[in-house]
């Protein structure tokens, strides 16, 4: 018999019973919140009348609605000038009090986006099931934990039984071999994955990213990756357990400790693939083949290395895809053949789950470091992911490089990579975001949003336009 | 949540793959903590022609016109038929409660988002995945005759056309039993209680450090 996957051996540990058609309930084991998808789940509970299975799995934060201004954010949610945000903070506040669940308020500095904070304080664990009302979930992957984004109902299905219903998916592999080069980052690397298998390449799938230029990256760079996993169709993507993942854990405010810490370290240490497990899916990229990543179009997998050219819808034989690649070109204001690194662009955006971490500034800051905003972008942005985060950067005096530069330094949130705070693009406004979605509106109505990593969202602002930061 | 058995309606066609939950229900919307009242900003970036905010009377913005379920034959359509991924990106899911707020039962693809496609069944909504081939002919023949209907029999896993071709569909058997009994599938979790809670001594015993 074959060996088993890492998504094999974390189901199996979480499966609760089975039923022939293979229907399970999976145990939850790490539950996050936040204030936009939970609202209708702890009504559902109320009007039920039904209690929390187990309160102390959850940690809620509010993070999609947050405002990101020094001013706005002085006085709690009063600061909040949009009255629907309000509420939606408020509601959270009183149903976490209501339902005793721990919970960072808007004015806590581990106050921040959820997939941030959750490995930032531990309560992201190896072996662990982690769910959240929030596709980017998967983000917590990177730890050798099966994350899974959900829906509403499932959220209050987890509240109210601590199992989620669940059907086993396929496994697959991503795998890339050999060193990623100079100058390309996990972000690159996840964006070329997803140029390469398509949006829905991972639908079905839970995905385990291998490989050394995988294994190479930090904590934070297999976060990146994970993130992402949804942008390949994927709702869980993960990464075996090794030393850099202990390091991480070890010493956070919700990591075990003592006893429980050794005996936690030995359990971690069997949560990877076994040599002879087998996958449905195998796919491998070579890290040497990789460049820096900019997305043209309005999907993730629209994605070119910044060396290329637009493409031509002409050149496409399927017609469906190339009235797609059309319709992407329109709304984003592009022309067939154009050179990427000669896209002019309005405004930057660093931040967002995918990139707002501590290394992310660093790598950013070091783009931006003696050099200034180019006149022709109105407005560079840098919103750290956690009250922790930026603190970090601020003792590292990240902030003054960016400030220097003409970056402004803002709270920590969601912000402009959904906008549903005041941080958006207007109509036709073009962004080098580094961010994980590129959607039509995404980041405001009409806006035109261009994915790509810290260093080369911070070379577009000193530049003006997309650059490779190789060549800075 | 409302039973699913047979149902029986008007046909209209989103000819686009990859249509995201942002497209569906952009983000501004999310700010409700309610579960209705998303139906008149289903697709409001494509709906009408000036950028809608939360608390607007939608009924007197601008349509635009060209926008397909703002043609006079698909007003009253109940059944969405599109194109491969429907549904990718957030877990929102308050994109099913838009499309079942503005009168959609079922939307047939050839593929989905997997959120998506679990939210769905949580809210008597039913996705049924089709063929390429089948859906591009179902798109010529929605396109070439007005009122044109489609019956859902969801008991008999079949969608039926006008002229009584039918074609199977695939759903897994518990979803099946919950939708066609309108069943709270919370409360048939919490029949399984006893093992949940034996399920957790048993892990607290062995990785303790998961409960602190
Ligand atoms: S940063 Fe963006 S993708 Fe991440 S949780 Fe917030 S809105 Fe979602």
């Amino acid at each position: 018999m074959a060996g088993k996957t890492l998504y094999d051996k974390l189901w199996d540990a979480h499966v609760v019973r089975q039923d022939d058609d293979g229907t399970a309930l999976l145990y939850i084991d790490r539950h996050l919140v936040h204030e936009v998808t939970s609202p209708q789940a702890f009504e559902g509970l109320r009007i039920a009348n039904r209690p929390l299975w187990r309160a102390s799995s959850i940690l809620a934060v509010p993070d999609h609605n947050v405002p990101t201004t020094t001013a706005d954010r002085g006085n709690g949610t009063a600061g909040i000038s949009d009255p629907i945000s309000k509420i939606q903070i408020e509601t959270l506040n009183s149903n976490c009090k209501s339902f005793k669940v721990n919970a960072f308020s808007m004015d806590d500095i581990r106050q921040g986006i959820v997939h941030v904070i959750g490995p930032e304080q531990g309560a992201t664990l190896p072996g662990m099931t982690v769910v959240c009302g929030d596709s980017h979930t998967s983000t917590h992957g990177a730890f050798g934990a099966l994350a899974h984004g959900i829906g509403t109902s499932e959220v209050e299905h987890v509240m109210a039984t601590q199992c989620l219903i669940q059907k086993k998916m396929k496994n697959m592999l991503v795998r890339v071999n050999g060193k990623a080069s100079e100058g390309v980052t996990s972000k690159d690397i996840v964006l070329a994955i997803i140029g390469k298998i398509g949006t829905a390449g991972g639908n079905g799938c839970a995905i385990e990213f291998a490989g050394e230029a995988i294994s190479d990256l930090s904590m934070e760079g297999r976060m990146t990756v994970c993130n992402m996993a949804i942008e390949g169709g994927a709702r869980a993507g993960m990464i075996a357990v090794d030393q850099k993942t202990i390091d991480y854990v070890e010493g956070r405010p919700f990591a075990p400790t003592g006893e429980q810490w050794e005996a936690a370290k030995a359990a971690w240490s069997d949560l990877k693939s076994d040599d002879d497990a087998e996958f449905d899916i195998v796919v491998e990229l070579e890290g040497k083949d990789i460049l820096p990543q900019v997305t043209w179009g309005t999907s993730p997998e629209m994605v070119l290395p910044v060396t290329g050219n637009v493409p031509n819808p002409a050149d496409e034989a399927d017609s469906v895809k190339s009235s797609g690649i059309q319709s992407a070109l329109d709304y984003m204001g592009l022309t067939a053949g154009q050179p990427i690194n000669e896209i002019q662009i309005d405004k930057v955006f660093i931040g967002s789950c995918t990139n707002s971490r501590i290394e992310d500034l660093r790598a950013a800051a070091v783009v931006a470091k003696g050099r200034k905003v180019a006149s022709n972008v109105m407005l560079a942005m840098v919103v750290a992911g956690s009250g922790l985060v930026k603190k970090q950067a601020e003792d590292e005096g990240l902030d003054v490089i960016f400030k220097d530069a003409g970056f402004e330094w803002r709270e920590p949130g969601c912000s402009m990579c959904l906008a549903m705070n005041a941080d958006r693009l207007e109509p036709g406004e073009r962004c080098a975001s580094t961010s994980n979605r590129n959607f039509e509106s995404r980041q405001g109505q009409g806006g035109r949003t261009h994915l790509v990593s810290p260093a080369m969202a911070a070379a577009a602002a000193v530049s003006g336009h997309f650059t490779d930061v190789r060549s800075l | 949540m409302e039973k699913f058995t047979i149902h029986k309606g008007v046909v209209a066609p989103l000819d686009r793959s990859n249509v995201d939950t942002d497209a569906i229900i952009p983000k501004q919307y999310l700010k409700s903590i309610k579960r209705s009242g998303f139906g008149p900003t289903l697709f409001d970036d494509w709906r009408y022609n000036e950028p809608g905010e939360p608390g607007m009377d939608h009924s007197k913005r601008e349509v635009n016109p060209d926008f397909v379920l703002n043609k006079p034959r698909y007003k009253d359509a109940s059944v969405l038929l599109a194109r491969r991924n429907f549904g990718c990106g957030s877990s929102r899911e308050h994109a099913v409660w838009a499309l079942d707020d503005d009168g959609f039962r079922a939307v047939i693809a050839p593929s989905f988002a997997d959120i998506f496609f679990n939210n769905s069944f949580k809210n008597g909504f039913l996705p049924i995945v089709l063929s390429e081939e089948i859906v591009s002919k179902l798109f010529e023949e929605v396109e070439a005759t007005e009122g044109y209907e489609l019956t859902v029999n969801l008991e008999d896993q079949v969608v039926v056309t006008p002229s009584g071709e039918s074609f199977a569909f695939e759903i897994d058997d518990f979803r099946k039993y919950c939708l066609l009994n309108g069943l709270d599938d919370i409360a048939l979790t919490l029949k399984h209680s006893d093992e949940i809670a034996a399920y957790e001594e048993k892990r607290k015993a062995t990785s303790p450090w998961l409960f602190n």
